[in-house]
């Protein structure tokens, strides 16, 4: 056996394995999958998409232990409802139905449990769903983080649409609804004690709407992705794997707020890694693209939204990216969490 | 940003690559020392813009790449101590020790956390006087100042729960032994500028003096980087060896007086082991006897903790220049930055980790820069 | 090695015996501690490292040197190409001048 024992722990689950990154996917390929093989897993998008008696029935879970809970444009609460309702939106679905399940550590105050419920109830409100089911489990304190939310949520799949990871094809555009960043940092502000001249928010939204208005210009939309923990890499580099493809981005293209850009300067963090809530990324048919994003311009979520890409059909499985001097480099997954550095 | 965006112009780029192009007429050598410069010519991939003749090999400047293997052990140590807080970089995290590494102390439950500063330490060892707060101060000379203001501004408040591990090194002895090499290709260096921003470049005329090796002190833009080289090549292609200050936006000959004086004031020279390396005199840093208070090494018994280097691991070499990370057999196969077997490969700024995120699918081709 | 990065210092304050300043990082803003740039003032950029600022960014010189590296980008941009010597020569770069800028 080869010195030193690999610096990822094997034999324990570590913070890497949920940031999205390699290890999440290795978690996923070596521990998941053949636990439970079945086509639909295998397609490995962010929702299942599922045929009862020809109703096409949008199906997912996600889990939210974000911290802190409350943070500038959100908390746990909108959150939970938000990501859950993207994951369905990302297949083309029409969100309609969320159970929500508490963790809740013992000696958590009742007013912060409040506050999050209501927010939840807002968001769902606003959204159009409802909240039809759900459990509250209490833990021991300090088991738990303050709370966690397991959020799923159920809804139904227009016909003629099929989104997948797998769809991508040499010369789509890859499109990308606004500023990358804004999530992460504003967590990270938090933790770190930043401030900013404007404050930066965390853009977590629901972008139900937003695809809807896409879809109904062309259905020539072969994928979307909610570019959530792990960043834009991530969502790009799963796409290129699944579809078996290369993406040529152009760095030049892509939306930073400056208050974003500085403070991942100050702490040595790539946008392209941080979370986003409330953006997507679609790989779109060329032909269309410009008429895509022109419909994306007339909603308040996509404002900012823009081609930064192509998909290739050399370099397959690698996300690259032209620099402003002209010259390529590659956008790698990582395996973890990207951690601010003082090298 | 002011600063930043001007040194990523990409038409004053080519123009340098272009002048530089110009300039070239024979083959030349040259070393980047700094991880941070080793970064920017990956990311912005300057090594494919200038000219075949022109080599470029990475240095030894990845502080976090060199901390010796024992010293990620010691750390390891006393994190896993449940009565300690372990505060470090994050650069350190992932850094492979012997048998584990910070971040499986943490998942193992260690308090080991994350700080962007040191002061965030002494924070935490002021908020937290039961329990004993150690923070890893690791780095080159640029970090120096501000690991020896922790310890001071600890003890003027009186903590008595605070402590380092210390594991600085040195920049200008590691050239010396590049330069000492008979192995050695390198005919001009880049010199780090934040190291010198602290430290000015007094010290590398004594080097080009005694080597007749041009040294230019570079920044950290591909601005900075085209210039530095540039300056480096007009220097070979004249004949001449001096000391020049591309940086000099932030570098100044005597460097920062008052971050000298601290170091000084908290710290000593002594001989440094250097990850993949060896032993080289007088190239690193530790805390002055009268402040053995704040020593995490003797506080928490740990001096006597010994490892040896794995060996299939080639930073040695890599970190010489001797090699390219992609020279190594093990590169992107049985080492990568989720299973390194050597710290270039985990350190974001270690020369392996950013040919591996930048380049890696362009081992196949022939590497000329 | 080394990540340090310019901002503008937006105000100072002494608490205890530290200097403390904001810097302004094109839009973040962050509390440095000031201990090693004595003479830096509000309006001055500084680059900072881990928290403190190392130097103070000397803009005259940067100005100086910037103004001949627009030169160089401008000479890219479509002019009739120079001789390298020439080049040399007029942006200042080599030889015994370039020492201790």
């Amino acid at each position: 056996m080869s010195c030193p024992t690999p610096a990822i722990a094997r034999d324990h689950i570590s913070l890497g394995h949920g940031s999205g990154g390699k290890l999440s996917a290795e978690l996923m390929r070596d521990l998941f999958l053949p636990a439970f093989r079945n086509a639909t897993l295998e397609r490995m998008d962010d929702q299942a998409v599922l045929d009862f008696n020809h109703t096409r029935i949008a199906f997912t879970t996600d889990s939210f232990v974000v911290k802190p809970l409350f943070f500038p444009g959100g908390d746990i609460g909108s959150l939970a409802v938000h990501g859950t309702v993207n994951d369905l939106a990302m297949g083309g679905a029409k969100p309609l139905f969320l159970s929500v399940a508490f963790i809740i550590e013992e000696g958590f105050p009742m007013y912060a449990l409040q506050r999050i419920v209501d927010s939840l109830g807002h968001a769902a409100s606003a959204c159009g769903v409802q909240v039809v089911t759900g459990d509250t489990k209490v833990v021991d304190k300090g088991s738990g983080d303050g709370v966690f939310i397991n959020t799923t949520g159920l809804g139904v799949v227009p016909e003629g649409i099929t989104l997948s990871a797998g769809g991508a094809r040499p010369g789509d555009a890859v499109i990308l609804s606004g500023y990358i960043g804004d999530h992460g940092i504003a967590i990270m502000a938090e933790r770190e004690g930043l401030e900013f001249d404007s404050p930066v928010e965390s853009d977590s939204a629901p972008l139900h709407g937003l695809v809807a208005d896409m879809l109904a210009t062309t259905r020539a939309i072969r994928c979307l992705r909610d570019p959530t923990r792990g960043g834009v890499s991530s969502s790009l580099n799963e796409i290129a794997a699944q579809s078996g493809v290369g993406i040529l981005l152009d760095e030049q293209t892509l939306p930073v707020r400056d208050a974003v850009r500085g403070a991942c300067e100050m702490l040595g963090l790539d946008p392209l890694y941080v979370a986003n809530e409330g953006k997507l990324l679609a790989i779109v048919d060329a032909a269309q693209a410009d008429r895509v994003v022109e419909a994306m311009h007339k909603n308040p979520l996509g404002r900012e939204a823009r081609r930064i890409g192509t998909v290739t059909k050399s370099d397959a499985g690698w996300v690259r990216m032209r620099t402003p001097l002209g010259t390529t480099r590659i956008v790698d997954m990582l395996a973890g969490d990207q951690l601010p550095r003082i090298c | 940003m002011r600063y930043i965006d001007e040194y990523r112009d990409p038409k004053i780029a080519q123009g340098l690559v272009d002048q530089i192009h110009a300039r070239v007429t024979k083959p030349w050598v040259l070393m980047e020392i700094c991880g941070g410069q080793t970064h920017t010519l990956m990311r912005y991939g300057i090594d494919e813009l200038i000219p075949p003749q022109v080599e470029l090999v990475h240095g030894p400047g990845c502080p976090v790449c060199v901390t010796p293997i024992e010293v990620v052990d010691k750390a390891v140590e006393i994190a896993s101590r449940p009565d300690v807080i372990f505060v470090s970089y994050g650069d350190m995290l992932r850094v492979p020790g012997t048998r584990s590494d910070l971040f499986r102390v943490k998942a193992n439950g260690g308090d080991v956390r994350i700080a962007y500063s040191p002061m965030e330490a002494v924070k935490i060892a002021q908020k937290n006087p039961q329990r004993q707060v150690v923070f890893f101060g690791i780095g080159f000379e640029t970090t120096a100042p501000a690991n020896a203001m922790a310890v001071f501004k600890a003890r003027n408040l009186g903590l008595t729960n605070f402590s380092e591990l210390v594991s600085h090194v040195l920049v200008p002895p590691a050239i010396r032994l590049l330069l000492n090499s008979p192995e050695n290709r390198v005919q001009g260096f880049i010199a780090p500028g934040h190291v010198c921003t602290v430290m000015g470049y007094w010290e590398y005329k004594a080097l080009v003096d005694e080597f007749h090796v041009p040294i230019v002190v570079g920044g950290f833009e591909p601005v900075d980087l085209l210039e530095a080289i540039l300056m480096l090549a007009a220097q070979l292609e004249d004949g001449r060896a001096e000391v020049e200050n591309q940086y000099a936006r932030s570098v100044s000959y005597h460097g920062n007086e008052p971050a000298q004086r601290i170091v000084e004031q908290v710290f000593e020279v002594a001989d440094r082991k250097w990850r993949g390396i060896g032993s080289i005199p007088m190239s690193g840093l530790r805390l002055r006897p009268e402040f053995a208070a704040y020593d995490a090494e003797k506080i928490f018994g740990v001096s006597e903790i010994e490892a040896t280097e794995p060996p299939e691991c080639i930073s040695a070499q890599v970190l010489q220049g001797l090699k390219k990370p992609v020279d190594c057999p093990a590169f992107a196969t049985r080492c990568t930055p989720e299973m390194p077997l050597g710290a270039p490969m985990v350190s974001a700024e270690g020369a392996c980790a950013a040919y591996y995120q930048y380049r890696r699918h362009a081992t196949s081709l022939v590497c000329i820069a | 090695m080394c990540l340090a990065v310019p901002g503008k210092l937006l105000e100072t304050q002494v608490i205890s015996d530290s200097r403390l300043g904001v810097v302004d990082f094109g839009g973040t803003k962050r509390s440095v501690l000031l201990d090693f740039v004595p003479e830096a003032e509000v309006g001055d950029y500084v680059l900072v490292h881990v928290g403190f600022a190392i130097s103070r960014i000397d803009e005259q010189e940067a100005q100086r040197t910037y103004e001949l590296l627009e030169r160089i980008g401008m000479l890219e941009t479509g002019d009739a190409p120079i001789e390298a010597e020439e080049s040399a020569a007029a942006t200042g770069l080599g030889g015994p001048d370039a020492l201790h800028r």
